[in-house]
């Protein structure tokens, strides 16, 4: 079974979480970043900062994965500060 | 076909023949470079050559021939979708594949057998009805059904699903069917081959020179090309390849797996999937049954398999067929698909003047082949994008034009 880091409950069988998509970090809402933000999601062929929820907690934490290898990098909660693009 | 068919089984001294020619050297400059040596790639050489007069054609493909979702489909072929572009489109799908053995002299095993898709709630009985009608308004044979016609059409689904979501009824689509894949893609490309288009297999497109928005040379690990224009219709790498070209697509990665039973005396003649199980059903002609469903939950790009998309996939064939529980799974794989965000393709211009897009086709491109092929061929010919093609433009994003396919596509392909 492959296992995901829940950064509040630890690691968990995956089938316990739901995938939410790609973490934004488009700051201005011009009509073209609207619609890059609608339609144009990131698909890196490398690592993807993504948002994922362990479902029974409840608990909404960002992951980096990497795309081709399927493997789990990190898994933390977000972030205070308001600017999603600065986490490192 | 028969006659010489007999003729050759009765001649002495058999000749063997290739039905490709081995990989040749590089050129220098094409007409027209195809990169991708999918179903799409070869059926796009084939009406260029065959139809257009357009021979001094390269095919590039990385791996070897139609290898990639080519090979890994489940063959299913419909028209019964949503939107009328898409149906209209599909339709003429549908309408080559039930001549192409003839037209290519070379037998696809098209089996036009039916599909059913079974609904197992009043919301799927009421967006099979929408369909129903959107597809007889535009000409293609799909009517809603009662969960008593159901049985007549199929005796072995389990009706009541202990209990759970019982059968309603369905959507039944009398023009879909099955093709053999692998015989679609050596037959477009022996007949593009026998008029002089090369086929380049274990050659991988790298990078592209780009001047005065115009693909200047496309770079292969064999060495570099000019071409006049440049067909793109790399199947699950499409994004890849466009970001080279540097033109973003709005298409991500996910994997979509399948697998086979052993092989069972033939009780299933048509096709059967289950919109709420995300599970379809159908018997090849080896009479092994082959079972697919939805992608996996989240993007990849990778074909690894994993045991909870595959259990899934037992629970739902289990579910509409319980009598299967002990048959034993002889094979099992995945491909990566290149899925746009309303489910419908990318066909036509792109930002650069010679380079054309065939992509985004996702879970659901192997019925398009040949229509893809054709009328991609007719615009990088004639240098318009002919009317059938242009709903599924790439500026249909920014123009908030989008062709919602995802409730006819991601379960049913
Ligand atoms: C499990 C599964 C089930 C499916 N079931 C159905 C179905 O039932 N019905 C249906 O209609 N569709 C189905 N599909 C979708 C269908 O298989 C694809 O949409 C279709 O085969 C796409 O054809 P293509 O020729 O565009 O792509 P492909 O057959 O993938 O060909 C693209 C080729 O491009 C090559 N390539 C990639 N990068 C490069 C490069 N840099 N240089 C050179 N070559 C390159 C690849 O090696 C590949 O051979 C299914 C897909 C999968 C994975």
């Amino acid at each position: 079974m492959k296992i995901m880091t829940c950064p509040l409950n630890g690691p968990r069988n995956i089938s316990e979480f739901q995938w939410l998509g790609p973490v934004h970090d488009d700051a201005e809402l011009t009509a073209a970043a609207l619609v890059r933000h609608l339609f144009f999601a990131p698909n890196p062929m490398g690592v993807l900062r993504e948002w994922w929820r362990h479902t029974p907690s409840n608990t909404v934490f960002i992951a980096e994965r990497n795309l081709i290898t399927d493997e789990i990098l990190r898994t933390y909660l977000k972030p205070a500060a308001d600017n999603i693009a600065s986490v490192a | 076909m028969p006659i010489e068919l007999l003729k050759y089984g009765l001649r002495r001294g058999h000749r063997p023949f290739r039905d490709i020619p081995p990989t040749p050297d590089l050129r220098k400059h094409y007409d027209v470079v195809i990169i991708g040596g999918g179903g799409h790639g070869l059926a796009a050489a084939y009406y260029l050559s065959n139809h257009h007069g357009v021979r001094n054609v390269a095919v590039l493909e990385k791996g070897y021939l139609a290898g990639g979702n080519t090979a890994r489909n489940t063959t299913t072929v419909r028209s019964n979708y949503l939107t009328p572009p898409s149906i209209a489109f599909y339709r003429e799908g549908v309408s080559l594949f039930e001549a192409m053995s003839e037209e290519l002299g070379f037998n696809v095993m098209f089996s036009q057998r039916g599909q059913l898709t079974l609904a197992h709630s009043d919301a799927a009985m009421r967006s099979f009805r929408l369909r129903a009608e959107m597809g007889n308004h535009v000409g293609i044979r799909a009517e809603l059904v009662d969960a008593k016609t159901v049985q007549e059409l199929c005796p072995h689904v389990n009706m009541d699903l202990g209990g759970q979501h019982e059968v309603l009824g369905g959507l039944w689509h009398a023009d879909g069917g099955t093709a053999r894949h692998d015989a679609v893609a050596w037959g477009y490309a022996k007949r593009a081959a026998e008029k002089g288009v090369e086929i380049h297999q274990r050659t991988e497109v790298e990078g592209f020179g780009i001047a005065n928005g115009r693909i200047t040379e496309v770079r292969t690990n064999r060495g570099t090309i000019a071409a006049g224009q440049v067909l793109q219709a790399a199947g699950g790498m499409n994004g890849r390849i466009a970001e080279m070209a540097g033109i973003p697509l709005p298409i991500r990665c996910f994997p979509l797996q399948a697998m086979v039973t052993q092989p069972l005396k033939p009780f299933l003649d048509i096709l059967l999937s289950s919109s709420n199980l995300h599970t379809y059903l159908v018997q090849s002609s080896r009479g092994e049954i082959v079972i697919g469903g939805g992608t996996d939950p989240y993007q990849l790009a990778s074909t690894r398999s994993s045991l909870p998309q595959k259990e899934s996939l037992a629970t739902g064939a289990l579910q509409l067929m319980p009598f299967l529980h002990n048959i034993k799974i002889l094979r099992q794989w995945a491909g990566i698909t290149d899925i746009t965000p309303d489910f419908s393709p990318i066909m036509g211009a792109s930002p650069l003047q010679n380079y054309w897009l065939d992509a985004g086709w996702g879970t659901w491109g192997f019925k398009a082949t040949g229509v893809a092929g054709k009328r991609m061929a007719e615009t990088i010919a004639t240098g318009r994008v002919p009317d059938i093609l242009a709903p599924f433009s790439l500026e249909r994003f920014s123009r908030f034009e989008l062709l919602n396919e995802m409730g006819a596509t991601a379960a049913g392909h």
